[in-house]
């Protein structure tokens, strides 16, 4: 004999949030999502790039920029990631990152971390002493100054380029390129951990070439 | 042979082959000691094999072509069985379910271009479940790669969001510890498939570079002592605990580990359908399998449970269908060998990272001994749930046959030990449901992917793979046309593999779809015509069998065991029959409908 109906079926009375987490009436949890910076230490092959944005966009995560360069170590390179998630994106981003062959270590900055970006923009040349003093204002740099157009560079975080390229809206901008951001972490503290470990080792080592 | 010699240019290519070829044969043939005397092998494509060889590879299963020939000579002188399929998807799923049903890698063979993406699809099937295989696929010589030479793809490119890993062999120093470590990473861990691309002038190169003796494998992971002791007083303070056993299971080889914890302490057990059968389903205890044509009362029991011990599941959607109302009530202990399927889909209040088994017994260590008394009360629960909500079907004499009686009909015949292969659709749900597994790593099929087609070449995998044991594959008459060519491989080997094909003359899985949510309109999923396959079966050398009638199905399917050598069973089914109890897409668990009246 077949029991109740799917409407005739006593239902649970709990419920999850869309990101399948349990709703409690007593601590409810909403992620909205924020913006961070993730910073990845990579082993320095080719397609390396391509296995991390191939990741970023196959699982649909929100990215602001993605940043590579080198490392003191000629084998590895890092990586700057600034995405935008909630709580559970951001981990996911992480653990995800991990799991790709070449990346060695992960780790999220922490707020009070190093970041810089660099822009430079090219503006028309009518007013140069007006864009010399946006420049100097923003501790830029002339890159080059010609009758129709001044091209200039600045660094810092992104608030301050933000607001360096809202202040030479006036002139025009023509184009401008952003590099997007690349981070350290602050004092002491080591971005990621097998920088650490490595530069221990070094230190180390080069202790007991010392003895000898 | 001589060292060091400088690398060819390419236009020789072929010349050098046939060089290569000519000296090997003659080699073989020249005197009775030579040919006893192992051959000299120096090439990239020769530490291929080797690496292959000292990994324990016994078959391997492949199609030729331009760019893999090296390493196929390299095998003219291996103890390795090769097995060449008809078409490359054969191939992988093949080297699937020999992967799945050995617990080590399965190995297969794809030449550049046609031949690696022939691939693809089972190399991605293979990806969504886990299994672990390994793809050694031919490239276009290196001073070609980009430039969009004869039979050229960007394998490595093509294969990189569907592999665990993958790698491109640009060196023949290092070709050999490239193929040990592709082997390796595909079986440890969270097993997976990984792919190596060969370059032809890389495995015609001259080296004496081998492979490494085979690295020991890493012992199995523990979760943090902490967080099990955590996990254990949430299940303890529990009124009603669930397990949820998933494909991690098999993968982890934990059944042992499963069935001692849910027995001792006496748990009821869902199982998703890539875990089936890692709890014996003729248990008391066994609710079998979750989802959206999972049964009644196992999905009444994930709807009300408030603690579920999830086990190597990754919660697909088509387990927990709409996650606002997946196990509400529950909070979740998740046992995951891959951190990142902890809360990638639902939230886990106890994340238990490492090996199933190892977990597993932690908890059960840690656990409070014996049984609590308080659980009964949950136990009874489920009981009536599986007395409101039974499987079932009816047979009335006059109607057409039954798929799922046919699938009964199979089961009683057959040893507990059977593996079932399957295609996909309404036949691979029958396949699930109506017959009982009581043995991990005896159902297999392809879950995460959905491939129509994988049935037969996992068919034959799985024999190679499992010699003494009967091997038997539901397919849908739309599956099999998939891949149908691979019954000649069967025949060729002759492999003792019974298909039944249970024919509603339409791709019924769509048919019941367009029949539920798309007002009846049946386009394009009923066949005009299709051929006989019992003729077809007969053509390829193998047996062929129909059968329409309930008074016939014993003895047909009796005969179609009987028979040393592929046979297939045309067994003509109710074209109206539909798959239940069905969970409506993204709907909750408990509100599975039990036939047409309910959607
Ligand atoms: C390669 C592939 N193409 C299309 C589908 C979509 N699909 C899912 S089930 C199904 C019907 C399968 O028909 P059949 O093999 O005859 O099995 P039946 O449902 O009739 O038992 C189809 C077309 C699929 N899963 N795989």
């Amino acid at each position: 004999m077949h029991g109740p109906a799917p409407e005739e079926r006593t239902r649970p009375v709990g419920r999850r949030s869309s990101q399948g987490i349990r709703v409690d009436p007593h601590a409810e949890a909403t992620h909205e999502p924020r913006r961070t910076a993730l910073s990845a230490l990579v082993y320095h092959e080719p397609g390396v790039l391509a296995k991390v944005s191939g990741l970023v966009s196959r699982r649909q995560f929100n990215i602001e920029s993605l940043t590579v360069g080198s490392t003191t170590n000629p084998e590895t390179a890092r990586i700057t990631l600034v995405i935008e998630e909630p709580e559970p994106g951001v981990r996911q981003v992480e653990k995800q990152l991990l799991k790709l062959q070449p990346v060695i270590s992960v780790r999220e900055l922490g707020g009070d971390a190093i970041r810089r970006e660099l822009v430079v923009l090219k503006v028309h040349g009518d007013e140069p002493d007006k864009v010399n003093a946006i420049t100097q204002m923003y501790d830029g740099r002339t890159l080059d100054a010609g009758p129709r157009t001044i091209t200039v560079e600045i660094t810092g975080d992104e608030q301050k380029i933000n607001d360096a390229i809202d202040a030479y809206r006036q002139f025009g901008i023509r184009e401008l390129a952003r590099t997007g951001q690349t981070a350290l972490a602050r004092g002491d503290e080591w971005t990621t951990d097998a920088e650490e470990e490595r530069y221990e080792r070094m230190q180390t080592e080069m202790g007991t070439s010392d003895s000898e | 042979m001589s060292e060091g010699s400088p690398a060819r240019p390419a236009s020789q290519e072929t010349e050098t082959e046939t060089e290569t070829t000519g000296e090997t044969g003659g080699e073989a043939d020249a005197t009775t000691e030579d040919a006893a005397a192992t051959p000299e092998r120096t090439t990239g494509a020769a530490a291929v094999v080797t690496a292959l060889e000292r990994a324990n590879v016994e078959h391997v299963f492949g199609v030729q072509g331009g760019a893999i020939m090296p390493v196929y000579d390299a095998l003219y002188h291996s103890d390795i069985a090769h097995v060449t399929m008809a078409h490359e998807q054969g191939a992988a799923h093949a080297a699937d379910a020999y992967g799945q049903v050995t617990g080590a890698p399965g190995v297969c063979f794809a030449t550049s271009g046609p031949g690696a993406t022939n691939l693809v699809t089972g190399i991605a099937d293979a990806n969504m479940d886990s299994d672990p295989v390994l793809a050694l696929t031919g490239q276009v010589p290196t001073n070609f790669v980009g430039n969009d030479a004869f039979q050229e793809t960007d394998t490595v490119g093509v294969t990189r969001p569907i592999t665990k890993a993958n790698y491109f062999a640009d060196d023949e120093t290092t070709i050999g510890d490239l193929v040990t470590e592709a082997f390796t990473v595909a079986g440890e861990g969270r097993p997976g498939p990984t792919l190596v691309d060969l370059p032809k002038d890389v495995t015609n190169a001259e080296t004496e570079a081998r492979p490494p003796e085979e690295r020991d494998a890493a012992a199995a992971p523990a979760a943090e002592p902490q967080a099990v002791e955590r996990a254990a007083e949430a299940l303890a303070s529990a009124e009603k605990p669930l397990v949820l056993a998933g494909g991690g299971v098999t993968k982890a080889n934990a059944s042992e580990e499963l069935r001692r914890f849910a027995t001792t302490f006496e748990v009821p057990v869902v199982t998703t359908m890539p875990g089936i059968g890692t709890f014996p389903e003729d248990h008391d205890l066994c609710l079998s399998w979750a989802g959206m044509h999972g049964t009644g009362y196992a999905n009444m029991a994930i709807s009300h449970t408030d603690c579920l011990l999830a086990v190597g599941t990754r919660f697909d959607d088509r387990l927990t269908g709409g996650i606002e109302t997946f196990a509400p009530d529950a909070t979740v202990v998740h046992v995951d060998i891959d951190p990142a399927e902890i809360s990638k889909n639902v939230h886990a209040d106890y994340p238990l990272v490492g090996d199933a088994g190892v977990v597993l017994d932690q908890l059960f260590e840690t656990l409070p001994d014996g049984p609590d008394d308080r659980w009964a009360t949950w136990r009874e629960q489920c009981a009536t749930w599986k007395e409101e909500y039974p499987m079932s079907y009816t047979t009335p004499d006059d109607e057409p046959l039954k798929p799922q009686f046919v699938v009964e009909a199979l089961d009683e015949m057959t040893p507990d030990d059977t593996l079932v292969t399957t295609g996909v659709g309404q036949h691979q749900m029958w396949a699930a449901q109506f017959w009982t597994y009581t043995e991990p790593r005896t159902y297999i099929s392809s879950h995460g992917l959905g491939t129509m087609g994988y049935g037969l070449p996992a068919a034959i995998g799985a024999k190679l793979a499992a010699p003494d044991r009967e091997v038997v594959c539901f397919d849908g008459d739309g599956s099999f046309l998939m891949t149908v060519q691979e019954l000649s491989v069967a025949v060729r080997e002759n492999l003792d593999i019974t298909v039944v094909v249970l024919n509603n003359e339409a791709i019924g899985m769509v048919r019941q779809w367009q029949d539920a949510f798309f007002g009846g309109r049946r386009m394009a999923s009923e066949y005009r015509w299709m051929p006989d396959f019992a003729t077809l079966a007969e053509a390829f050398g193998a047996r062929g069998f129909t059968v329409d009638d309930y008074d016939d199905v014993a003895d047909t399917l009796e005969a179609a065991l009987d028979y040393d050598g592929p046979s297939v069973v045309d067994a003509f089914v109710d074209p109206a029959e539909n798959v239940y109890p069905m969970v409506p897409s993204g709907g909750a668990n408990d509100q599975f409908a039990l036939s047409e009246d309910h959607l």
